[in-house]
């Protein structure tokens, strides 16, 4: 094989790498604007960025749990369980998001169990 | 001497760090919004109409319970509460009783033109309905024998006309006495070899005795007279059997743990908490 085409088949493997990591830094960007606003009080845009930072990065587990927590404020309890449970699958043993999702589950539970009761 | 803290605080980092998977983290307070147990959308006004109560007669738990479920849901509905008189349910239940002995646990309880009118003197004793049961609700099996006046649709429809088909809030309380006695976890204070005071934990046997309430709100539509849902609840209180705490002030502490549940059947309960958002 020649080093010419050596050359071109390595950028060709790099292309993948190399949108994977701009989709990462992306979507990271929607990530940290999405918590400032958050941290205003603005939830929907919250929502919103980080709906994007998923969208952008399936793989980014901190998009994921802070996408959770975004459902949780607006009572949007099923999209709530799934985003947790796939931030978990992204990362096991990241701590905070099982804090997060055990907080999640405490509430979400009481709830289950006033509809059953009706 | 400040070696040591230092150690700590970065060994206090490391773990936070090795917990948090080194990512930044902010701790955020939210709100997380429990939907009401029930659509109480198309009501603009609510009767709290009436309890049937029992139990203990120091607290009138058909009068109280009407009094304090109005004004809490005056300052924590939407809805234009009703102040109309408040109904003697159990009187009104027992006539149901007595009017209707199919109706003494089940059936229906309104007349129709298929069913032959009571024949009995409605003075004479309800058969199935021991004489003692005519005055005092004690239990929650006297208490039992009432439940029908719950199903009937004709009886809380035309309460219904006659407040502009309103949300009716009713059902059953029953307010008790308790006694138990037994070993309890308690805590003294003791001072140590050293000379320090310091809190031990100890088991004592002591005699107490409290109250029990039992209620069960019951929510009907006043346009149909149907029931839209149901709900239960069991608190209880106990104090050492020296201690004498009126029943009115018992009553009050019991319902304040339960209020909250109340309330969430009828509007939305916003549950605070914080979480954290990573980066």
């Amino acid at each position: 094989m020649s080093p010419r085409v050596t050359t071109i088949l390595f950028a060709l493997l790099l292309v993948p790498c190399a949108a994977a990591a701009e989709d990462r830094g992306s979507a990271k960007s929607q990530v940290e604007f999405g918590i400032q606003v958050a941290q205003s009080g603005l939830w929907r845009e919250a929502l919103y960025r980080w709906e994007r930072a998923v969208d952008l990065d399936p793989s980014y587990a901190p998009a994921w749990n802070n996408l959770a927590v975004a459902y949780e404020q607006a009572g949007q309890f099923d999209d709530a369980r799934k985003a947790y449970e796939t931030a978990i699958k992204l990362d096991p043993k990241n701590m905070l998001i099982r804090q997060n999702y055990d907080l999640f589950k405490e509430i979400n539970d009481r709830t289950q169990k006033r509809r059953g009761a009706r | 001497m400040t070696a040591p803290r230092n150690v700590a605080a970065l060994a206090s980092v490391v773990l936070l760090c090795a917990a948090a998977g080194c990512t930044s983290f902010y701790e955020i307070p939210i709100e997380t919004p429990v939907q009401p147990k029930m659509d109480t959308s198309p009501f603009s006004r609510v009767f709290v109409a009436g309890f049937i109560s029992g139990g203990t007669d120091d607290v009138d738990a058909n009068l109280e319970t009407v009094r304090l479920l109005r004004s809490q849901l005056r300052s924590k509905s939407t809805m234009r509460v009703i102040e109309a008189e408040v109904l003697p349910l159990a009187d009104l239940a027992r006539d149901h009783v007595k009017a209707s002995p199919a109706a003494n646990g089940s059936g229906p309880s309104v007349p129709t033109q298929l069913d032959p009118p009571p024949a009995q003197d409605p003075a004479a004793p309800v058969p199935g309905l021991p004489v003692e049961a005519e005055g005092a609700i004690r239990t929650e099996k006297d208490l039992e024998r009432y439940q029908a006046i719950f199903a009937d649709e004709a009886f809380w429809k035309k309460i219904g006309e006659e407040h502009q088909s309103p949300l009716i809030v009713t059902g059953t309380v029953l307010f008790t006495n308790t006694q138990s006695s037994g070993f309890v976890n308690s805590n003294r204070e003791v001072i140590d070899p050293l000379g320090r005071r310091v809190v031990q934990p100890y088991r004592v046997y002591m005699e107490r005795k409290g109250f029990i309430i039992e209620p069960r709100f019951i929510f009907i539509d006043g346009r149909t007279g149907a029931v839209l849902y149901s709900d239960r609840f069991h608190e209880e209180i106990l104090y050492p059997a020296q201690q004498n705490t009126p029943a009115l002030s018992s009553y009050f502490e019991l319902m304040d743990r339960l209020l909250p549940s109340f309330l969430g059947s009828l509007s939305t309960q916003r549950i605070r908490g914080t979480r954290v958002l990573l980066r």
